[in-house]
């Protein structure tokens, strides 16, 4: 299906959790390569939550093959968890400690941690850096989350639904941090179930539903697998506007444009477009609903 | 960061967020003290009574900043996802729980420092006369109630429920383990159950460093009892340790 590399961040081969009779996972392979920003999308229960956690050691799988920068996770080596950082989709804090506390006491942890000042400001905590944390905003507190997984300079960084609750000023400012930890070369590990958050970070998209991957690839390109097509549209003579969904656009253009010529008429508008994340995303976990003006050509 | 040294921050953070919360700090001193006075203007001048009093009350400071705090707080820390988030970080488990201990440590001897005086000040009970078995009482009672404390918080499923699990514990312990009376005037039955707890052992070895002046020697076999349970506590707390909340 791929090939790993030995310059992947992380292999996952066949993985598979079962909670008792309940299958969360059912056999993932994918690999994430060293300073890409790795994206999990999915709706709600579709396991992306089970996997990160896999993958940061906090659950144990119950079959397959994972390796985080080379270690196994489940054993929870203190030299792995020194290059990962982790933003957990909820997690509570100290609330009688300050930002600028919480963030210095979290850099001891580490043995080559970044600035403290630094970290707050990258953050965009500065302004409240004195602020004990029980004061702060859920906004902020999820800023704190970034600066506590940051702090440690990791190689390596999960974000677990970072901007869920978010406004959409505040998500652009956690999208430019993680641009700004691309930028630095460092790998992530994204999930989300925001199709522009995805489309937006991400070098490369796994789309998960049911515990298993449905497709992956650039978000620019996932519309090129077998079962998506070209799009062709235009409007005809009569202003009618046509809409047909292909595997062969050359073929179609070739027809509609022989015979447009034929008749001495004109396609207004004609374009062929390749299907967008979200009509992917939409057909491929079943939500998807065809529009009345979708014919699907040969 | 060498372990120690992470075991000393980690320590100094817990003492630091205990003194920003000053009404529960407050509230936390003030309570054995608040009962070592009520109890004390009950038994004014009867010195048996006081004598019995001072190292009840002093045992159970003890078990309330450990075994209560620890059951609390762990409890909060595990529900509010602060403990799995500390668990993603290199901080070894070990030092962490060291740095809570130490804490929960702190807080006893201070405890029972504000005992011994205020017995001394306003009861006339003297200074301990053997300070060697104050120390060993006060660390095993320690180590028993703090592990005991982290592995009844294991049983607590949420933190609403916390208070009713720790005071269906603590409040019949201090009244069976003779914190108010002498157990010896108790029923059979209550003395057996008494003698089977941990409690009542500790407060024999305050008794004996503080009252009576009957030493170590004498106490092994309470000491025993307390390292029963110290190490059943130590075996559950570490066995059942659950980073993760039960979120329903």
């Amino acid at each position: 299906m791929m090939g790993f590399h030995m310059s992947a961040a992380i292999e996952v081969r066949g993985l598979v959790k079962r909670y008792g009779e309940v299958e969360a996972v059912r056999g993932l392979d994918f690999a994430v390569a060293r300073g890409e920003v790795f994206g999990l999308l999915g709706p709600n229960g579709a396991g992306k939550t089970t996997t990160v956690e896999i993958l940061e050691g906090h659950r144990e799988r119950t079959a397959g093959e994972v390796s985080v920068l080379g270690h196994d996770p489940e054993l929870r080596e203190r030299a792995l968890r020194e290059r990962v950082g982790i933003v957990l989709q909820s997690s509570g804090m100290y609330r009688h400690v300050t930002v600028r506390e919480a963030v210095a006491h979290w850099g001891g942890f580490y043995p080559r941690p970044r600035g403290v000042d630094e970290v707050v400001e990258l953050a965009g905590l500065t302004e409240s850096a004195g602020v004990r944390t029980g004061r702060l905003s859920g906004g902020q507190l999820r800023r704190l989350d970034f600066a506590l997984a940051l702090v440690g300079d990791p190689e390596l960084i999960f974000l677990d639904e970072p901007t869920t609750g978010f406004d959409p000023a505040a998500r652009r400012q956690a999208w430019d941090t993680v641009r700004s930890l691309r930028d630095l070369g460092k790998t992530v590990v994204l999930t989300t179930h925001y199709l522009e958050e995805a489309q937006a970070l991400a070098d490369r998209v796994a789309i998960v539903k049911d515990g298993r991957i449905l497709a992956q690839g650039p978000p620019s390109e996932l519309g090129a697998g077998s079962s998506t097509r070209y799009r062709v549209t235009w409007r005809d003579a009569h202003g009618e506007a046509h809409d047909h969904v292909t595997d062969d656009p050359t073929a179609l253009l070739h027809e509609l444009t022989g015979d447009a010529l034929a008749r001495g008429e004109a396609l207004e508008d004609l374009a062929v477009t390749r299907p967008s994340l979200e009509e992917v995303y939409l057909e491929l976990t079943g939500h998807y609903e065809a529009p009345e003006a979708r014919q699907i050509d040969a | 960061m060498h372990d120690v040294a992470l075991t000393w921050r980690q320590y100094r953070l817990e003492r630091r967020m205990f003194w920003r919360n000053p009404s529960a700090a407050f509230f936390n001193f003030l309570f054995p003290l608040l009962l070592l006075a009520l109890f004390g203007a009950v038994f004014s001048g009867d010195r048996k009574a006081l004598d019995v009093i001072v190292p009840g009350i002093a045992g159970m400071s003890i078990m309330a900043t450990t075994f209560t705090a620890l059951a609390w707080n762990v409890t909060f820390l595990r529900e509010q996802g602060v403990l799995k988030r500390m668990r993603g970080t290199p901080l070894p488990a070990g030092v962490y729980l060291l740095g809570i201990g130490l804490n929960a440590l702190t807080n006893a001897v201070l405890q029972l420092a504000l005992v011994i005086l205020a017995g001394r000040v306003f009861f006339g009970t003297g200074w301990p006369h053997d300070w060697a078995e104050l120390a060993v009482f006060t660390a095993a009672g320690v180590v028993c109630f703090a592990s005991l404390g982290v592995a009844l918080s294991h049983a607590i499923p949420n933190f609403d429920s916390a208070g009713a699990y720790i005071n269906a514990i603590f409040l019949p312990v201090i009244f069976i383990s003779g914190v108010f009376y002498d157990v010896a005037d108790a029923p059979a039955f209550i003395k057996d159950i008494a003698e089977a707890l941990p409690l009542k052992h500790v407060i024999d070895g305050l008794s004996g460093a503080l009252v009576t002046g009957r030493g170590l020697g004498d106490n092994w076999e309470s000491l025993a009892v307390i390292g029963l349970w110290s190490a059943a506590g130590i075996v559950l707390a570490v066995r059942g340790f659950s980073w993760d909340g039960r979120r329903s």
